[in-house]
């Protein structure tokens, strides 16, 4: 009995062997690059992370697939390197030797990136599964672009100043006016003393006329 | 001893200007209606700023290093001297003897010579058109500043949302930025896309921010200048403290001064010299004229000149250093990235366990696995990571600032403040520029009564401000650089040297070498010495001649061709090549040709109207 069970374990481990191998149809490579991400802090890549994976990918097919309840023993594993990369296919619940669909199982790996990268502590960048683009974020429009707003307050700071340098200018030129025809009365003798001046001026100027 | 005198008759002369007493009554009695500045050191930083421009922080950086670096030092020192001072003491010198703008001092020292005038109106003119736009620029990226992350820093997404835009993905962030959401530049000149309007209002924003300072004249600028001359100087050093604590700053500033003297022997070292020297100092605009005639007669205008030249050197050479610490970060990144960008590669290929290659074991790793695995190696294709060729993308102009500074900006942490400390200072160093540059076309239009005396000052640079913000919108359509770079190399090149030398020519012998001595001894209580005679009289003249000829020959003997972004040609991402199409030639000599032409044209035609004079005057004698 004993050897039954054992040749059919062996078969098994072997057709699941089969049923995964490098460049599979239905597989994926996934690459993960712990030092780049995490450096000093990084962890060792052992037996105990990849059950993690196998897990976490479980995970991912029961909650964002056609919910089966899949199991660590459903994603098979193969092709391990130094580099740390290894190919993976997931074999359907109800019959191990039928393999989920590849788009099935990228559906799945897609809305759970998330999860699936937190899990390791790495990004969509040291976390890479081969063929599976991650889905890029929308960027947040903002209602009035940013640099309209400065721009408004830099020309409504501008125009203020113009207005009241012109406003100024024009004030003091009344003023200037006003007063003037009030001293008009008794000052004739000091402007004809200031004409003498603002003659040498005047003669300075036809030089410059001829032109 | 019989001194040689070499002077043309200049019969008249005595009547235009102001003897030395007139000039003391004047000075005493405080009257006329020159405007005067508040005090010295308004006038020395308008002088400064005026001097000190974009082109301290973009040009001389790249003639710098792309000239044998330290070595190119002796040439730019040894023209600085022999070229730079004596045209800036000529220049102020003149200006506060004959009290009159950029105009009127050649119309007083003979009339003929008006047309000097007229060519250094136009060529201030076609500067200022394009200079505010180059201002309108910058404005633009310090309104996009205020943002985290910066804009530059990252490609937009396509219309789907399913990856980014396909022609910031085949060059690069900063450059889709410049190109395509600044400029929105167009393939060729001849297409003209359109006005931008976001750069319409940055340009209207430009011309304002110009208005309010210019507004009362010197009076506005003067205090206007406190905070656009100083801020750069701040500026710059706080970029230098933050620049030195960045990795491989040591490197590119190493680079920038490592001197090869080899290049000493060029004429073109020499000649990028001289042109640098003549530009950075903004000689023969009719500004620096401008800005003289409103000090005391009895300013120092020797010490001046002598000061101001020594603070432009020095800041050249600064802002050098504080740019190329920049770019040995900036190069630095770029070859961190690529040598990393390998190693992954090799990495994932080969499957090797990460940590087995590093920066230090690069090469070995690389030779060992081409030994044993060549057909793999050979279809890799690793680019290979070179620091110094990171470090001479010399580049220069806008290029330097929108595209290499602001990608290293995006490097640094907390982006957005090194960004606005960037563009504020870039944005004073042209705003001060500036003013000169519009003096030298409102004070030659008040001398030639373009507009009437009853207009207030402010009416007058109002509407020279409208005139000017209206004509420079033909920079703000798609192909706007393209026309931008046709008005900067044509319009302000040949014809300012061909000003400068004639002015050299018109003070020293038609004023009189002996006339200006002596008013120099007038102003400043001491005669100038042998150094200035021989440098007046024969050696800065000699320098413009050559240079002029020199830039004359190289321009008319190259073939008119001007780079353009074009997504479509197959050298995208770098610059295509194209030529111009036949009628550029027409704007080439409206922009060149006429104010050079000014000079002889105006002389010949007020001779002929003097003869016509002449002639009716002796034939009304005779009735």
């Amino acid at each position: 009995m004993l050897w039954k069970v054992l040749l059919l374990l062996g078969l098994s481990s072997a057709w699941a062997q089969k049923l995964c191998s490098p460049g599979a149809s239905d597989g994926y490579k996934v690459r993960l690059s712990i030092n780049s991400a995490l450096g000093d802090q990084a962890y060792v890549w052992n037996e105990n992370e990849m059950f993690l994976f196998r897990a976490t990918l479980a995970f991912a097919m029961r909650t964002y697939s056609d919910g089966q309840e899949y199991d660590v023993a459903n994603v098979v594993v193969c092709d391990e390197t130094p580099r740390v990369s290894f190919w993976f296919v997931v074999t359907s619940p109800l019959d191990a030797s039928l393999l989920v669909d590849k788009r099935r199982v990228e559906e799945a790996v897609r809305k759970s990136r998330s999860r699936i990268n937190s899990a390791f502590l790495l990004t969509d960048d040291t976390l890479e599964f081969i063929g599976i683009p991650p889905t890029l974020e929308a960027p947040v429009a903002p209602d009035t672009p940013p640099w309209l707003i400065a721009f408004g307050v830099v020309m409504g700071g501008v125009g203020a100043g113009i207005v009241v340098l012109l406003v100024s200018s024009v004030v003091q030129k009344i003023r200037k006016k006003r007063d003037g025809e009030e001293e008009t009365g008794g000052k004739t003798e000091n402007e004809a003393a200031s004409d003498a001046i603002y003659n040498m001026s005047f003669s300075d100027d036809e030089p410059v006329t001829q032109m | 001893m019989k001194t040689i005198k070499l002077q043309l008759p200049n019969p008249g002369l005595e009547g235009r200007i102001l003897s030395h007493q007139e000039l003391d009554k004047l000075e005493e009695e405080e009257a006329g209606d020159r405007p005067k500045w508040d005090n010295k050191t308004q006038y020395m930083l308008t002088c400064v700023g005026f001097c000190v421009g974009l082109g301290n922080v973009w040009r001389f950086p790249y003639l710098c290093q792309s000239h044998g670096g330290g070595a190119f030092m002796i040439p730019f020192l040894i023209l600085l001297v022999l070229e730079g001072i004596p045209l800036l003491h000529l220049e102020f010198a003149i200006g506060q003897r004959l009290r009159r703008g950029g105009l009127g001092v050649w119309a007083q020292i003979h009339p003929y010579l008006t047309g000097i005038g007229i060519a250094s109106m136009c060529v201030s003119l076609t500067i200022s058109l394009y200079y505010n736009t180059i201002i309108a620029w910058i404005l633009w990226y310090l309104f996009n500043s205020f943002q985290e992350p910066l804009p530059w820093s990252q490609c937009p997404m396509n219309a789907n949302l399913t990856g980014f835009v396909s022609e910031c993905e085949r060059s690069s962030p900063v450059d889709y930025f410049w190109y395509r959401e600044t400029l929105n530049t167009t393939p060729t000149i001849e297409e003209d896309g359109g006005l931008q309007w976001w750069m319409v209002l940055c340009h209207i924003c430009a011309w304002s921010l110009l208005y309010i300072c210019i507004i009362r004249g010197i009076e506005t600028t003067g205090k206007a200048v406190y905070v656009t001359s100083t801020l750069p100087y701040v500026v710059l050093t706080i970029f230098l403290i933050r620049g030195l604590t960045l990795k491989g700053s040591l490197d590119g500033v190493k680079f920038l001064f490592t001197p090869d003297l080899t290049e000493l022997a060029k004429p073109s070292t020499w000649l990028d010299a001289g042109a640098q020297v003549f530009y950075s100092f903004s000689l023969a605009f009719g500004g620096l004229i401008s800005f003289s005639s409103y000090n005391s007669v009895h300013n120092n205008c020797e010490q001046d000149a002598v000061i101001i030249s020594i603070i432009n050197g020095v800041t050249s050479v600064y802002a050098a250093t504080v740019i190329y610490t920049i770019i040995g970060f900036r190069a630095t990144e770029r070859f961190d990235n690529c040598l990393s960008g390998n190693i992954l590669t090799l990495l994932n290929v080969f499957e090797l366990p990460e940590g087995d290659i590093t920066d230090s074991n690069y090469n070995q790793v690389v030779q060992r696995l081409n030994e044993t695995y060549p057909e793999v190696f050979q279809q890799l294709d690793l680019t290979t990571c070179n620091l110094n060729t990171f470090l001479s993308e010399g580049v220069e102009g806008t290029g330097l600032a929108f595209i290499v500074f602001t990608e290293a900006i995006t490097k640094m942490p907390v982006s957005p403040v090194w960004a606005v400390l960037f563009f504020i200072m870039l944005f004073c160093l042209g705003l001060s520029s500036m003013f000169g540059n519009i003096e030298g076309i409102l004070v030659p239009l008040q001398d030639l009564k373009v507009f009437p005396k009853t207009w207030p000052k402010e009416a007058v640079t109002g509407v020279t401000c409208i005139v000017c913000c209206l004509v420079g919108l033909i920079f703000l359509q798609g192909s706007g650089n393209y026309w931008l770079s046709l008005f900067d190399t044509y319009g302000g090149s040949i014809p300012l040297l061909v000003v400068a030398f004639c002015e050299m020519v018109s003070v020293v012998y038609i004023y009189g070498i002996d006339r200006f001595n002596d008013d120099i001894k007038f102003m400043i209580g001491h005669k100038p010495n042998f150094f200035w005679q021989a440098t007046w009289r024969v050696i800065s003249p000699l320098i413009m001649f050559f240079i002029l000829i020199f830039y004359f020959v190289t321009k008319l003997s190259e073939q008119l061709l001007y780079k353009v972004w074009d997504p479509e040609s197959d050298k995208f991402p770098t610059l295509d090549e194209k030529q111009y199409p036949v009628w550029i030639n027409v704007i080439i000599f409206i922009l060149a040709g006429i104010p050079s032409l000014a000079v002889p044209l105006v002389c010949v035609w007020k001779c002929l109207k003097k003869k016509k004079r002449d002639r009716s005057h002796r034939s009304s004698n005779f009735d």
